[in-house]
């Protein structure tokens, strides 16, 4: 792909302009799908949950819930037209329960009721009779009975058995990682409005409207044609609005279609939280065998992880967590074994990261067992790991091109002084009785593309009016990330008019179709291009009609400060818009891009999946109580690589809120299920999101200044929305360091297991003691 | 006595009658008025997402508190203003600053966030002195990392309203009690007495901050409520030399300065109970009376020696707090009894108090476990000593075996070590999802031993630690 023309007016592109939503924010007037005023007649929706977490369906009996107050009408499976499905890839997620459960919280039925209130309490009514089956609710269980949703997958490069044998020093360990709720403020919701002749328009809170278009359709027996879905913004996804939000569609479709009245799914707290899956909690063992600098010569992994009871995306995520085991180490030779568990659990699903956070976080303990068993510095060992030239072959073939996190690094060791502070913490640990810190910097390698390569492509539309105002519509959606302002930056720059000239609207499926998921970090780089595209379309249409009327080249109109000029002519964008119209040319045009160079090979895993990576490095300073277990983060600085960014106000969001994000996941946000697989945390009394205070009291946040990105992306920006998380793993790092300072024993190998609560870290402190003694 | 509730929402008077009285002001925002500028998050108060302000006049001026909507029972704003993120109309400088600060993403918590730092920028109850991290322990946002949002507190400047009008209009409501379909609101102490011995079936509410939950989690139906938030004689807070009385109504929030001099370690301990929201609405005496066996207030309390006050009708008896707990869900309390007063004795100079949280999360979480010890010293030696846990057992609950170990030894490192060892003997803690059986033994006991470093110097925790300054 050749060079885009670089921005033109000041202050727009990489500009640090606020999200266009927040004056609505602020006010309280932004709508979210359930602030949209009610349409008449409106039907509110509960699901009839399984209490078992395997079972086949005895019978149900739904006369009381039919009898209850309010109650309208009440559906099961019979009640579906077309496929009971709700999947997005595997044809294995129900609607509702056909006659097997396989999750404690799984839907039986659907209750429509004149009031929230009636459903929800009508559904609690259903009287059920199972007959349990065996359920497997662990990683343990299901690798015991050997239950995976796929055959194993491996990754391999060179002979690691021979690496492993010939190595000087050779260590295993073990470690296990929690899952994480997504707890995004915003609940899921979806309101189904039917249309005249079996049509439908769904307002929906997600994050892949055309996915949910087509599943809708499929189950109503319509036509993806019939089914509009729309989607303003939502109150955070996270991934988790990319394939879950289908259910609490489907079902709000399902009783419009079936009732002719509009149907409105708000799950509540708890519900969301039994109801939709999770990132993935592993199980992750690793032999490594090195050199006496700490340098690995050969590299075994396995990844084994909880997908729950259906496939969801959980291919793509184990293997992203796969491309991601390497994170900026080279590994001569490599074995990444992927074990993908089935679980009578609730299905687990994208995650912000997608499985990358859980593969990289693996390279990082690696390297902290290394350095503790050679007593070296941990940065050292990184360091002495890194890609670079001659060593520059990931494990599935793909060369690294971009590197820089060498030099992200070693800026961030300076301004950080982590050498000096590293020093001072030692000192710390020999003479406090019973607090221990640490200190770690870890960097980060995320590879930037969907995995699955047909779904690097996006569409936009956008229209001109004669007033010069401008529709700006594409197939991403907005969910707090900025995407919808970084592309109005981008769309008003090529026009050379003032950001308040675009006027941006919902995503719908009508608009643009056939759309990929506003996911992996991909958003910008996908529909930014695409409304790049369009916009040039119509400004070389708007040119080549103001050169003839200039009588002068297309290439020498000039486009700025909402004025057009050409040769003598000077007018404004309105009135070039206005005597376009006139002239009869088109105003509208639709964009489309396709990420270029990226090929995947899953049988073989190897190809060049990522066009790019994103890079950045945290350093991170803990302290925890070796007697109560508590811990804090008191410092942490973070520096980003975002390419040249489109608005460096959004990504320093972005990479704050990430880091945060992932703090919470490795520290506080423990996920807790009883031995029957019901989920005991489902609300945030018991799941714990960093609050606050929970911030580190001193964090540096930056963006790279050199960043640039090598590929012609647009701009020259690279993603944003997942690497940041991962700078998290630094947290977890230094909690790992103090751990150490606590057990005290030098060679000890590290232990901890995360979310770090203060339980685990008790716990790894008195494993360590344990095993060195 | 009014049949209707009757507010004042931006000034004008809300008059609302015929509804189910444990309607929520949330609900009743967005459902019966359209104003859906107040979210629903969590609907448990935990995130609030749905904040408002509740002014209400006292002592002759317009107090307003921050309170999660979700579980606030519409009834309760009777006689008191109301002010959601709609009344700012968007131009507050709250609201600029969030905007500037880039202190909103997906947006969802954002009212919910403007209502409480508007509430900082009037001075309201538990902000004056706060620090922001505190003022907004209760605000909850998955997006941002919080730290443009305190950037944009920040930039606020505090700055009350001026609120004549409205304080003027609210003391023109005749301050009486309020009866309708099963809610009654008493004026007075003795009203509630005597109410109570003709509806002993009734549920007394306070806060809400437990009963709110049972009406939005569980479902449960309330056919009759006594409402004694209201009640201006059971809000007193007596402050003396020889200790603390706090009336049945007293919430965290009011009496939070009170405790803070009673024993910082008690003011640090009400600083995590739950954020400001639940400070302004829940009391000391409902976590008492809820007889939790994870409440905060018991274990310190006992550990200070505090007793309650029970009336029924015009009977009081006084009772030691620890003997109030008898069994997991079940109190010393009579059919138609109320817990009128609390009283804590003030620590006295030659007594060590230590009252220690912990908990998955520091702020607005609750306690995995929580210890408090209160040991009287002479000349070396321990002479008494009341050590009480919370989360240890199914009832907040003395440790006599560690207690036995401690008085008459000699106050240091091993009579410390003999206190933990012997927690095992009064213990045997549940596995829930707040901890382990194990985990909850060993770090009770670490609380115990971490106090002879405390107490020599050496101490500190997590949360009084600074980053290395090099
Ligand atoms: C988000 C959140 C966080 C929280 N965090 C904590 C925490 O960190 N630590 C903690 O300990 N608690 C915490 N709580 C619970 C705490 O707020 C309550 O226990 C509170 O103290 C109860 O007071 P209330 O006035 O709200 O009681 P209500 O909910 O009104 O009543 C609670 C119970 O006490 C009874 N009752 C109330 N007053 C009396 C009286 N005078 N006489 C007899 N019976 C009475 C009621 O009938 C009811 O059974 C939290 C709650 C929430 C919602
Ligand atoms: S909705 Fe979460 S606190 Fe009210
Ligand atoms: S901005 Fe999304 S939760 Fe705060």
């Amino acid at each position: 792909m050749s060079e885009l023309p670089p921005p033109q007016t000041p202050g727009l592109v990489h500009a640090a302009l606020v999200h266009d939503s927040a004056p609505l924010h602020v006010a309280g007037t932004a709508l979210y799908v359930d602030d949209v005023p009610e349409p008449r007649g409106l039907l509110h929706l509960a699901f009839g949950q399984s209490r078992e977490a395997h079972a086949r369906i005895v019978s149900m009996d739904l006369a009381e819930v039919k009898a209850a107050p309010g109650v309208v009408a009440v559906f099961t499976a019979a009640d579906i037209p077309g496929e009971n499905n709700v999947a997005p890839v595997a044809h294995d997620d129900r609607l509702l329960a056909e006659d097997l459960v396989e999750f404690v919280g799984q839907p039986l039925f659907l209750v429509a009721a004149s009031s929230v209130k009636a459903a929800r309490k009508a559904a609690r009514l259903g009287k059920i009779v199972y007959e349990p089956l065996p359920a497997l609710t662990t990683i343990a269980q299901a690798r015991e009975a050997g239950a995976r949703i796929e055959p194993d997958q491996v990754m391999r490069r060179g002979d690691v058995d021979q690496a492993l044998a010939e190595a000087p020093f050779r260590l295993q360990g073990r470690f296990e990682l929690g899952g994480q709720e997504h707890f995004y403020l915003e609940g899921h919701v979806a309101m189904a409005v039917p249309g005249e002749d079996r049509t439908l328009h769904v307002l929906s809170s997600t994050q892949h409207p055309s996915e949910m278009q087509h599943l809708l359709a499929h189950l109503l027996k319509l036509r993806n044609a019939d089914v509009t879905i729309e989607v303003r913004r939502m109150g955070g996804a996270f991934g988790g609005k990319e394939t879950q939000a289908v259910l609490f569609a489907a079902a709000a479709a399902l009783v419009a279609m079936k009732t002719g009245k509009p149907a409105k799914f708000r799950a509540d707290r708890d519900d969301d939280m039994v109801l939709t899956g999770k990132r993935h909690d592993f199980a992750t063992g690793f032999d490594v065998g090195f050199d006496q600098e700490g340098r690995i010569l050969g590299l075994r992994y396995d990844l084994a992880s909880r997908c729950g009871m259906s496939t969801d995306l959980s291919k793509a995520i184990n293997d992203r967590a796969m491309f991601h085991a390497d994170n900026c180490y080279y590994l001569p030779a490599v074995e990444i074994v992927s074990h993908r568990f089935k679980t009578h659990t609730v299905s687990n699903t994208a995650f912000r990261g997608f499985g990358g956070p859980q593969g990289m976080i693996a390279a990082e303990r690696v390297m902290d067992t290394i350095a503790a068993h050679l007593n070296l510095d941990p940065l050292a060992v990184r360091q002495a790991n890194f890609y670079g030239p001659g060593r520059d072959v990931t494990p599935y073939q793909m060369i690294v091109e971009d590197f820089v996190a060498d030099r992200l690094v070693e800026e961030l060791r300076i301004t950080s002084r982590y050498d000096e502070r590293r020093a001072a913490i030692a000192a710390f640990n020999r003479t406090h009785p019973y607090l221990r810190r640490g200190i770690a910097l870890t960097p980060v390698k995320f590879g930037i593309s969907f995995t699955t390569s047909f779904l690097n492509q996006a569409g936009a539309l956008i229209h001109l009016y004669t007033d010069g105002s401008i529709h700006l519509n594409h197939g991403g959606t907005e969910m707090g990330q900025g995407l919808m302002i970084k592309v109005a930056q981008i769309v008003a720059d090529v026009f050379g008019v003032p950001l308040s000239a675009v006027r941006i609207v919902a995503t719908r499926t009508d608009k643009v179709p056939n759309t990929s998921a506003t996911a992996a970090s991909s958003g910008t780089d996908l529909n930014g291009m695409a409304a790049f595209e369009a916009a040039q379309i119509l400004r070389g249409r708007l040119a080549e009609l103001m050169a003839f009327e200039a009588g002068c080249e297309p290439e020498e109109v000039l486009f700025a400060d909402g004025r057009v000029v050409a040769g003598d002519l000077d007018i404004t964008f309105a009135e070039l818009c206005s005597k376009a119209h006139m002239a009869r040319v088109s105003l509208s045009a639709t964009g489309f891009y396709a990420t270029p160079k990226i090929h995947y090979d899953r049988a073989s895993h190897t190809g060049r999946p990522f066009l790019y990576f994103s890079y950045g490095a945290a350093v991170s300073e803990v302290v925890i109580d070796t007697l109560t277990g508590e811990s804090r983060t008191l410092r942490a600085d973070l520096l980003a690589d975002v390419g040249c960014s489109i608005n460096p106000a959004i990504d320093l969001g972005q990479v704050e809120g990430g880091f945060i994000q992932g703090m919470g996941w490795l520290t506080t946000e423990e996920l807790v299920y009883d031995a029957k697989g019901k989920l005991l945390t489902h609300a945030p009394s018991t799941y714990k999101i960093p609050t606050a205070s929970d911030r580190p009291p001193i964090l540096n946040v930056s963006l790279w200044q050199p960043g640039k990105n090598r590929e012609p992306t647009i701009h020259r920006s690279k993603a944003v929305g997942e690497p940041p998380f991962m700078l998290a793993i630094s947290v977890w790092s230094a909690l790992t360091q103090a751990v150490a300072a606590a057990v005290g024993k030098p060679g000890a190998v590290p232990t901890l297991d995360a979310p770090a609560t203060p339980e685990r870290i008790l716990a790894a402190i008195a494993a360590g003691k344990a095993a060195a003694s | 006595m009014s049949d209707q509730i009757r507010f004042l929402l931006d000034g004008q008077w809300e008059t609302v009658g015929g509804i189910d009285p444990t309607t929520t002001v949330l609900d009743w925002l967005r459902q019966t008025k359209g104003r859906t500028g107040s979210k629903e998050g969590c609907a448990e108060g935990d995130c609030g997402a749905c904040t408002v302000l509740v002014g209400s006049a006292e002592q002759g001026k317009l107090v307003w508190r921050a309170v999660n909507s979700c579980i606030l029972f519409l009834p309760m704003l009777h006689g008191k203003a109301l002010r959601t993120v709609e009344s700012l109309g968007g131009e507050h400088p709250v609201q600029r600053a969030m905007v500037e600060h880039h202190g909103s993403q997906c947006g969802f918590c954002t009212p919910g966030i403007v209502m409480s730092l508007y509430g900082r920028s009037l001075g309201a109850a538990g902000t004056e002195g706060a620090k922001i991290e505190d003022v907004l322990a209760g605000n909850l946002c998955r997006c941002t990392g919080y730290g443009p949002i305190l950037d944009a507190a920040k930039a606020v400047p505090v700055q009350a309203d001026d609120d004549a009008a409205l304080l003027a209009e609210l003391q023109k409501q005749p301050h009486g009690g309020l009866r309708f379909s099963g809610w009654f609101s008493p004026a007075t102490a003795d009203e509630l007495a005597g109410l109570l011995l003709e509806h002993p079936d009734a549920r007394i509410v306070a806060g809400a901050t437990d009963v709110g939950l049972w009406v939005t989690k569980q479902h449960r139906a309330l056919p009759k409520i006594i409402y004694i938030g209201g009640i201006a004689d059971l809000s007193a807070i007596e402050e003396t030399e020889d200790g603390l009385t706090l009336g049945a109504s007293v919430r965290y929030g009011d009496a939070h300065g009170a405790l803070g001099r009673l024993h910082p370690d008690l003011g640090e301990l009400v600083r995590r109970i739950g954020a400001v929201q639940v400070r302004n609405a829940g009391t000391i005496a409902g976590n008492i009376a809820n007889g939790s066996p994870i409440g905060d207030m018991p274990p310190a309390l006992i550990a200070l020696g505090a007793s309650i006050t029970l009336r029924r009708g015009g009977e009081r008896r006084v009772l030691a707090l620890e003997d109030f707990f008898i069994d997991y869900g079940k109190q010393d309390r009579r059919p138609g009894e109320f817990v009128e007063s609390v009283r804590i004795p003030r620590p006295r100079p030659d007594q060590i108090v230590r009252i220690v949280k912990l908990s998955k999360r520091f702020d607005s979480d609750i306690s995995a476990v929580c210890g408090a010890v209160c040991l009287t010293l002479a000349k070396g030696r321990i002479t008494a000593a009341r050590i009480a846990f919370g989360g240890m057992a199914g009832i907040p609950k003395r440790a006599p075996a560690a207690e036995a170990a401690l008085v008459g030894s000699f106050w240091g490192e091993s009579s410390c070590e003999d206190a933990a060892r012997a927690l095992a003997e009064d213990f045997s803690p549940l596995t829930d999802v707040r901890g382990s059986a194990e985990y909850r033994l060993i770090a009770a006991g670490n609380i115990l031993r971490r106090l002879w470093f405390e107490a020599n110097g050496l101490g500190g925790t997590v949360l009084s630690a600074e980053a290395i300054d090099v």
